[in-house]
């Protein structure tokens, strides 16, 4: 018997990923691999993907290199809008040219948040007029965060910084990638701020990390995301279904909170779900 | 309903009603889930974090909730305490007392300890052990240095199967004071042409040993590996397309981390019955019949 996504797809069940790429994924093509992640998603019950950057990746892209990056996305999204949902890639080292691509593939296009990976430490006035604009256009920005004890990339965050700019711009809802790695850190270094949610994706499923961020931050903090091609689906679903927390909080965690999240630019943009 | 429809039917079950609580226990009991082999538990106290299931009977609910007929324990005790005797000795008793017939103690040795070989004999003979796990990284040494194949030749002398546990955690968030590095597993196919009677099990491994590396100990014939650090979409069948099918076991790394994580993987990839059966417990039952003391190995 196969897990059929169309079976359990009713509003307050479904499961959206949040974290998803299409790189460390099979294919020739952005669709390509997007086709393959949807097959597996399939097998797992998960519903729709947030799809972002391409297939060859830039730790410092110039405008070039991230509206390419961007492009892929777009074009894998044309064939699956049912089953996917795009960020827009972006370097806040290039503040007009953040604003035309956010305007490009936000406001005039279908992508519906922000992707900020490594460019750019996130606590820097750089970053100012991006989060202004994708708060306009009611979309969050999903920061990459990682506080490694092996140490950091150059421009690499960590979530006390994430900390910091959420502080500067309260009304912007911002996504703190991997829970800041070191997850027992990164919650606490979020926890004052209301506009922070918590990504559970991408680091090893280790015990304790789900009732953690329940139990700081609230269920309506806290998000699925898987981060693949790099992670698996079991693993990082297997950080909701193993948690000892409610079935309301699972249900929350596995697409709820951010249908909450998405649900003005969903609207704005006619998308149904 | 064959076996495999089981897994997946108890898997889209919960994922219907949003728990995996408990996955496979969702169905009428079946001879695959009464079968599974867990090769890769710890019992006690991670040192560095209280975890959900690190009393023995709250990891021995969550295996019973998902069918495991035996899980294979070994002391996060055995990575720092010096006492390997008083480990191995409270290991056993919390498997005997607190183990349900579920849990087998698996040894902790370290070769750099005075007089290890009496502590091996002693899990051998005297508690009766299947097994022992090795934590190389945690206990100083590499897996060059001579007291590595002495270990390896006793042990297999004793008829014991032997876990090398490459790593516990990943190194980016380790303890500041805590920061071990995964074991090198370089020397292993040298190691082991001069003990060809030795039985190793990698666990924790396929986070840092991948491709041709991996490939080449797996073709040996002397060396499984368990999925708990396997990733990747569709990392499973990935792993099956390119090794040998009776050289992967079922392995959680429970209680540290989520046991759902290793039991997913089973569903996120499309699987023969056949594939299936060998991981979730074939592939552990032969290797424990290799053993050429297996009437030792009775349950405890
Ligand atoms: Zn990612």
């Amino acid at each position: 018997m196969k897990t059929h996504w169309a079976e359990m797809k009713s509003a307050a069940t479904s499961i959206w990923d949040l974290h998803c790429h299409l790189s460390g994924v099979p294919g020739d093509t952005p669709e390509g691999r997007l086709g393959h992640l949807i097959a597996y998603a399939d097998r797992m019950g998960v519903e729709r993907l947030c799809v972002f950057m391409g297939m060859e990746w830039h730790y410092d892209p110039t405008p070039e290199a991230f509206r390419l990056e961007n492009d892929d996305v777009l074009r894998a999204l044309r064939h699956f809008p049912d089953r996917a949902l795009g960020f827009v890639y972006l370097n806040p080292k290039f503040p007009q040219q953040c604003l035309d691509e956010l305007n490009r593939c936000v406001r005039d296009g279908p992508m519906v948040g922000v992707k900020l990976w490594v460019a750019e430490h996130c606590d820097a006035a750089s970053l100012d007029p991006l989060v202004d604009r994708a708060r306009e256009l009611r979309v969050p920005v999903f920061q990459h965060t990682w506080l490694k004890i092996t140490g950091n990339l150059p421009g690499e965050s960590t979530p006390q910084e994430l900390a910091a700019l959420a502080a500067r711009h309260p009304q912007t809802t911002f996504i703190c990638s991997h829970s800041g790695g070191d997850w027992e850190v990164g919650l606490c270094a979020i926890r004052p701020h209301r506009n922070v949610f918590a990504d559970l994706g991408g680091g090893d499923p280790v015990a304790g990390m789900t009732e953690m961020a329940v139990r700081e931050l609230g269920a309506d903090r806290v998000l699925y995301g898987s981060d693949i091609g790099g992670r698996s689906f079991a693993s990082q679903l297997a950080k909701v279904y193993g948690a000892k927390i409610s079935e309301p909080s699972k249900r929350m965690i596995l697409g709820g909170n951010l249908r909450r999240i998405l649900e003005p630019v969903l609207r704005a943009k006619g998308v149904r779900f | 309903m064959n076996r495999r429809g089981f897994i997946l039917a108890g898997c889209g079950t919960s994922l219907a009603a949003l728990t995996v609580q408990p996955v496979v226990a969702a169905n009428p009991l079946s001879t695959v889930a009464r079968r599974l082999i867990d090769s890769n538990v710890s019992l006690f106290r991670w040192p560095l974090r209280r975890m959900p299931l690190d009393e023995t009977p709250r990891l021995l609910s969550t295996l019973r909730d998902h069918q495991v007929a035996e899980a294979w324990a070994g002391s996060f005790e055995g990575l720092l305490h010096k006492a390997q005797g008083s480990v191995n000795s409270r290991l056993t008793d919390e498997c005997r007392r607190r183990g349900g017939g579920i849990l087998r103690p698996v040894g902790s040795i370290n070769p750099r300890l005075p007089d290890w070989e009496y502590e091996l004999r002693r899990c051998a003979l005297e508690h009766r052990m299947p097994g022992i796990r090795l934590h190389p990284n945690y206990h100083g040494y590499g897996l060059e240095d001579p007291a590595f194949e002495r270990l390896l030749r006793v042990a297999s002398d004793l008829g014991l199967w032997v876990q090398l546990a490459l790593a516990m955690e990943d190194e980016r968030m380790m303890h500041p004071l805590m920061r071990v590095l995964p074991v090198d597993p370089t020397p292993l196919s040298t190691v082991l042409k001069v003990v060809p009677k030795c039985r190793l099990l990698l666990v924790n491994a396929l986070r840092t040993l991948r491709a041709k590396p991996l490939l080449e100990l797996l073709s040996t014939g002397q060396v499984w590996v368990e999925i708990s650090m396997l990733e990747g979409i569709g990392g499973l069948g990935t792993l099956l397309s390119q090794v040998r099918n009776d050289r992967v076991l079922f392995g959680s790394h429970a209680p540290l981390f989520y046991f759902e994580s290793a039991l997913l993987k089973l569903q996120e990839s499309e699987l023969t019955q056949k594939q299936l059966d060998a991981i979730v417990s074939g592939n552990a039952s032969s290797l424990v019949k290799t053993s050429p003391l297996k009437h030792r190995h009775g349950h405890q």
